[in-house]
């Protein structure tokens, strides 16, 4: 019975969709049935959630075939801690396209292509099977290609363009290497795997392997140097769509990375060093891209570049305070990203454009707006106590004993810059006067009560949620120390699921 | 028939490689479409090909009782070739409309500079 709630995320996101499908044409039901089946996910993550941290690792196997030869559903903390993040920001961000999404998209069916997206995130986040995170992942980047080019303007398109032959292409780095992991071990579950690859004597196509899935997952996560598709696409799409890429796609592929090189290619030394390498010259990329960006959008695509550098940082140094450095700015950075879209989404509403020199006076408009967005912004950049520096303190702990002299000196660059770029942006869309040659069109003003309440508690919701990551810090810091124990020392995992 | 199955696949990477770094749209999605193929034929390669012993257990029996060819390469084949066959599709038509927005093939015209953004 406990193993049917590990497939309850995923299932309710399906079902939504598949209602959502019959409601075609009707936005006002499909908007009501996103919000509820948004909020059931929410529930049965967190039911799930709390059943992991208290009982440990459960599984469930397809069809009641025996371990290694089912596909195997298994739900870890780390798999649970995604799902439940997930769940949070797809509902803020169902809640927000709810409002602030054109009629038009909801009638070419946005809303079960979201809820499909989700329904493929969840299930990468809780599949113990390799072949079937590969599934998964196609799942999500078809429903991301119909996300990303619903509107079919001239940018959207080309974005789509590089968008999708990119992803198409890390799927295929990604199959090629389960195919050769396939012919060396005869086995495609991940707890299998994890105890034959020991024994296998070409360690040189292990490590050959070990590249193609660190290609397929570097493109996915947008690392140095096959980033380039993100920042020339995640500013086309509307913002909601763009909130769910921004907060989610790219995690994806940290949280893959984590599990593989957990579980099936324990990192050696020259792994090590690569990941290092791309680690710092991610942040340095993503940083300088930031700089000189004045449209809001560009500017936060490349500042998820900048920061997947600190995530697989901690990755390469492999250790366990650096692993849970990396899972709490995981958890951190889910939420703020997701956060920063919606943002850029409700200036878009306030004033029709995106782009600093265009946009002023937003401080003086709307003051309690504006602070609220402020905590969010000082939450990005990792003011104390907010949930940005906690995770920073680790890894550059973790840098310090290990060595790592050049990372310490691009976690504090990347950190700087984050920090230049928001204050340029809070002084020219919020502090400046409105340029005066600006005609202001606000489409939030007119609203009803309470759509303008729909739009703005999703950021309130996930700010919130930023706001107890760092002021609870200790809380998650429990989490994530559990976590980085479970990817250290992996028996617990393999016992669970091999049983 | 292995020697000449890995070389099909050599010869449908490089294929494949050549055609996405050209700058056509049309040769873009021929080269991924190649690469699509080549994994196939890897996956069936590496999943050492068996000939006439098809896993097929007997009325009488519970088990296998004499060694077969191995289904779940083809299980893994089949499936991939399902998903990209979806995603191709939607590439074609994704293809398509880009075309007709920009009138042109080549992939160094998509670029709408950040001073037409809004």
């Amino acid at each position: 019975m406990m193993g049917n709630l590990i497939l309850a995320p995923v299932f309710i996101h399906l079902f939504t969709a598949i209602f959502q499908l019959i409601a075609w044409r009707k936005t006002v039901t499909q908007r009501i049935l996103s919000v509820s089946g948004a909020l059931a996910a929410l529930i049965a993550a967190i039911a799930l959630f709390t059943e992991v941290y208290s009982h440990g690792t459960f599984t469930i196997n397809a069809s009641n075939w025996k371990a290694p030869f089912a596909i195997v559903f298994v739900a870890d903390l780390l798999g649970a801690t995604m799902v439940l993040l997930a769940s949070i920001a797809g509902f803020a961000v169902s809640l927000f396209s709810a409002t602030g999404l054109s009629r038009q998209r909801m009638l070419y069916g946005y809303f079960p292509i979201f809820h499909f997206l989700l329904m493929g995130l969840n299930g990468a986040f809780l599949t113990g099977d390799i072949f079937n995170l590969y599934v998964w992942f196609e799942v999500i980047i078809i429903a991301s290609f119909v996300l990303m080019t619903l509107g079919g303007r001239k940018n959207q398109l080309e974005g789509a363009m590089k968008y999708m032959s990119m992803n198409i292409l890390a799927s295929m780095f990604f199959l090629t290497g389960i195919g050769i992991l396939y012919g060396m071990t005869g086995s495609l579950n991940m707890a299998d795997l994890s105890e034959k690859m020991h024994d296998v004597q070409n360690r040189s196509l292990v490590g050959i392997t070990s590249v193609f899935f660190l290609l397929g997952f570097g493109i996915k996560s947008a690392v140095f140097p096959l980033y380039f598709w993100l920042p020339s696409s995640y500013h086309t799409p509307p913002s909601a769509v763009a909130a769910t890429f921004g907060g989610l796609l790219t995690k994806v592929g940290i949280y893959a990375m984590l599990r593989v090189h957990s579980l099936i290619f324990i990192p050696d030394d020259f792994t090590k060093k690569l990941l290092m390498v791309i680690a710092v010259l991610t942040i340095l990329t993503g940083s300088f891209g930031a700089l000189n960006k004045t449209n809001i959008r560009r500017l936060f695509s490349y500042l998820i570049v900048c920061h997947i550098g600190f995530m697989v940082g901690g990755i390469a140094m492999f250790s366990k305070l650096a692993l849970m450095g990396t899972i709490f700015y995981l958890i951190h950075d889910i939420m703020v990203k997701t956060n920063m879209f919606l943002i850029s989404g409700f200036i878009m509403q306030l004033r029709g454009v995106v782009k600093m020199e265009k946009l002023g006076g937003l401080y003086k408009e709307y003051p309690k707006i504006s602070l609220m967005i402020a905590i969010v912004l000082l939450s990005l950049v990792g003011i104390p106590p907010l949930s940005g520096f906690w995770p920073k303190v680790y890894l550059f702990r973790e840098a310090f004993t290990e060595h790592h002299y050049f990372f310490i000196a691009a976690l504090i660059l990347g950190s700087l810059v984050t920090l230049y770029v928001i204050a340029r942006l809070w002084a020219e869309a919020f502090w400046k006067d409105v340029p005066p040659d600006i005609v202001v069109e606000n489409k939030f003003e007119p609203l009803p009560l309470f759509r303008k309440c729909l739009l703005l508690l999703p950021i309130g919701i996930l700010g919130t949620v930023s706001v107890y990551i760092g002021l609870n810090a200790e809380n998650i810091i429990q989490v994530a120390d559990r976590i980085a124990t479970e990817l250290l020392d992996t028996s617990s995992y393999v016992k669970a699921v091999l049983k | 028939m292995e020697l000449l199955l890995i070389l099909v696949i050599g010869m449908l990477y490089a294929g494949g490689i050549y055609f996405i770094l050209r700058r056509s749209m049309v040769k873009l999605l021929l080269g991924i479409m190649l690469l699509g193929s080549a994994t196939n034929i890897l996956i069936f390669v590496l999943g050492a090909i068996v000939k006439g012993k098809p896993p097929i257990i007997g009325s009488m029996q519970d088990v296998l009782d004499k060694a077969s060819a191995d289904p779940v390469p083809q299980a893994l084949i089949l499936t991939a070739i399902v998903i990209s066959f979806a995603l191709t599709a939607f590439a074609i038509v994704l293809l398509k409309r880009v075309y007709a927005l920009l009138e042109t093939d080549d992939l160094d015209d998509l670029n709408t500079p950040e001073e037409e953004d809004i």
